[in-house]
């Protein structure tokens, strides 16, 4: 049968019971649009949350920790290599935590192609004298472009030239908590106490605020040449690799391979983070289930509508196969009733979905935690798009499909000598 | 020789709710092209039942039932809606008439479903059978705007629409008064003689089955005459 047939006889049963229909529809159409703009939202929280903490995190990072070596000396004796040890009160071995031979390790790292960037660290442990008091803290010694093109550091810098850290000698960006203790403005020229003991004074070229505020009490950051005479040690002298990769997923494999090459601690970032996968699955795995349930239920009025168009135009179905329309041919048209349904209402759906968060991306959305957010989140991933337009024809079809062969199967005979 | 366009072979029909009764019973007979046939009995005799044997849409039976020289024995739901579709008219007692279509879309229905013809000429051929059936004024009505006998006249015309080999018919003037039934009667019988076209009328009325060319009478589910 010609599908033009098939789509003129759909159309004037869907014309018979035009408000039903419609009512199907705007089932279709909420439930779609409720799942794009859940999604969209749910999924821009998660991407900003989670750029919270990824965007700043390297994919790998190489150190060194003061940790009890693995191997005793007891081990290394053939003769015991059948039997147990126990060995009391092991102690770490004193080490430094600086990266041996970084030199070489950084023209290692720059011929690799997998890595994207690398931006090398150092962090020491300071106080910061305000007056009388001490208030315990930490610097990053850090390469300014390098940790700017990486991590984006110049988003979070809230006050002050970023550049200015690279160009003034002896000068730091304080945390913004850290600048409200002190009470220290730009241009101010702060004292910091290093671990050794030695007073040193930092000009203050900027604020930064990641948005974590226990990060913000405590962090500051300067160069990385600053840092090493703050520490008093040259200029090899490094203690943290960050590490970005051109594809996020190898790093675990990566990080291993370091660890053998380099003999150096290597974390990964799907190791340093899980947590935050699992959040942001869990979230995603409720909007899609939410949305789902929705297209469901909009199913069930699709199912009921057609239960109804079904028992009503029993004769008009009986003249049909009466006349020569197979069992196929009925089925195929009340198909293609519940798939205009879904069509139609998807359609719509997909359009107010966009709406939706268009809106909510108006929405301003202004807090203290999130310098670089002006408003509500939102996530206009074009997957939600297709995967929404997708279940809405495929929910519609299933909800069409039984009443449809229950149509098919109806026996004309049983009808027409019924009158 | 006449050409036999249906034949039916040792129809045997059972009914099984609520208890198995034999309601045809061995019927065997056959149509040439151009006859024009009734078949009476009382009610419950069991015509309605062969009728809907005959039209192929019952195929629970045993025996065989031969249409234009092949076997329906066999056949799938599908083909069998084809051999429907192409080779045979239907007319009921109630028009079955769809609401929602115009009189000449309801006409066109089963010839845009053979597809034998453009969806254009299908048109000019409803336009055409209405015209011989005298109610082309109405093609654009709907149904539920004409009078019984109209419909019943726009039903005849849907069944005449793919030049059906046969047009078989239930009752057709049981619910139409005596001037209607005349002219419904009067169209059959144009038919059968100006087209040659063979008919199978199912029928109470006595004074109707009069005036065909053979009488099938039949009493509890035999052929007592032919």
């Amino acid at each position: 049968m010609s599908l033009s047939l098939t789509v003129s006889i759909a159309k004037s049963l869907l014309m018979a019971r035009f408000k039903q229909t419609m009512v199907a529809a705007v089932g279709v159409t909420f439930s779609i649009t409720m799942f794009i703009g859940l999604l969209s939202f749910m999924s821009g929280l998660n991407d900003l949350l989670d750029g919270l903490i990824l965007n700043r995190t390297p994919h790998i990072r190489l150190y060194n920790e003061v940790q009890p070596s693995k191997i005793q000396p007891i081990d290394r004796f053939k003769e015991f290599s059948h039997s147990h040890n126990f060995v009391n009160s092991v102690k770490p071995k004193s080490s430094k935590v600086e990266i041996y031979n970084y030199g070489a390790i950084y023209q290692a790292l720059k011929k690799d192609t997998r890595v994207l960037g690398i931006s090398p660290k150092i962090a020491c442990q300071v106080f910061y004298n305000v007056g009388a008091s001490d208030l315990s803290g930490n610097i990053n010694g850090i390469d300014v472009e390098a940790e700017n093109k990486l991590f984006s550091f110049s988003e979070y810098v809230v006050a002050g030239n970023l550049i200015d850290l690279k160009n003034t000698s002896n000068s730091i960006i304080l945390g913004k908590g850290v600048a409200e203790k002190m009470l220290a403005n730009i241009g101010d020229v702060i004292q910091v106490t290093t671990s050794k003991g030695e007073l040193v004074q930092l000009k203050v070229v900027g604020f930064f605020q990641s948005g974590l505020k226990d990060l913000d009490n405590v962090q500051s950051y300067a160069s990385i040449e600053t840092t090493q005479k703050l520490l008093g040690v040259s200029k090899s002298y490094i203690t943290d690799i960050q590490i970005k990769l051109n594809d996020m997923t190898l790093a675990p494999a990566i990080a291993k391979e370091y660890r053998e090459i380099f003999e150096v601690q290597a974390l990964d970032i799907q190791t340093a983070n899980s947590q935050f996968e699992t959040g942001s699955f869990v979230r995603t795995l409720i909007s899609y289930t939410v949305g789902i349930t929705l297209l469901i239920v909009a199913g069930f009025g699709i199912y009921n509508i057609l239960n109804m168009m079904i028992y009503d135009k029993m004769d008009s179905i009986a003249i049909l196969k009466a006349t020569g329309f197979s069992g196929k041919d009925v089925n195929r048209i009340f198909i293609t009733i519940a798939l205009s349904i879904g069509f139609i209402g998807g359609f719509f759906g997909l359009v107010f979905g966009f709406t939706m968060s268009a809106l909510i991306d108006q929405i301003p959305f202004n807090t203290e935690a999130l310098p670089t957010i002006k408003t509500y989140p939102i996530n206009y991933n074009p997957n939600f798009y297709i995967i929404g337009g997708i279940f809405s024809l495929i929910t519609t079809y299933f909800a069409g499909y039984f009443p449809s062969r229950k149509a098919s199967k109806i026996d004309p005979v049983i009808i027409i000598r019924g009158k | 020789m006449k050409n036999k366009i249906l034949e039916a072979k040792k129809i045997v029909k059972y009914f099984h709710d609520p208890m198995t009764i034999k309601v045809l019973n061995d019927i065997e007979f056959s149509i040439n092209q151009g006859e024009f046939i009734s078949i009476i009995g009382r009610s419950g005799c069991g015509k309605s039942t062969l009728l809907y044997i005959l039209s192929t849409m019952d195929t629970d039976y045993e025996g065989e039932l031969i249409i234009d020289g092949v076997s329906m024995s066999g056949k799938k739901e599908g083909d069998l809606a084809k051999v429907r579709n192409e080779k045979i008219g239907f007319v009921f007692q109630f028009h079955y008439l769809l609401n929602e279509f115009n009189v000449l879309k309801n006409v066109m229905l089963p010839g845009l479903k053979l597809g034998k013809f453009s969806a254009k000429e299908v048109e000019h051929r409803a336009y055409e059978k209405l015209r011989m059936l005298g109610i082309e004024n109405e093609a654009l009505k709907l149904p539920n705007q004409l009078s019984g006998g109209q419909k019943q006249r726009v039903a005849i015309a849907r069944s005449l629409i793919n030049d059906p080999l046969i047009i078989m018919g239930d009752e057709p003037t049981g619910n139409l008064d005596k001037k209607n039934s005349e002219i419904v009667f009067d169209i059959f019988q144009q038919l059968a003689i100006e087209f040659n076209q063979s008919l199978l009328i199912v029928t109470h009325d006595n004074e109707f089955a009069a005036k065909t060319n053979r009488i099938i009478e039949m009493e509890d589910g035999k052929i007592i005459r032919m």
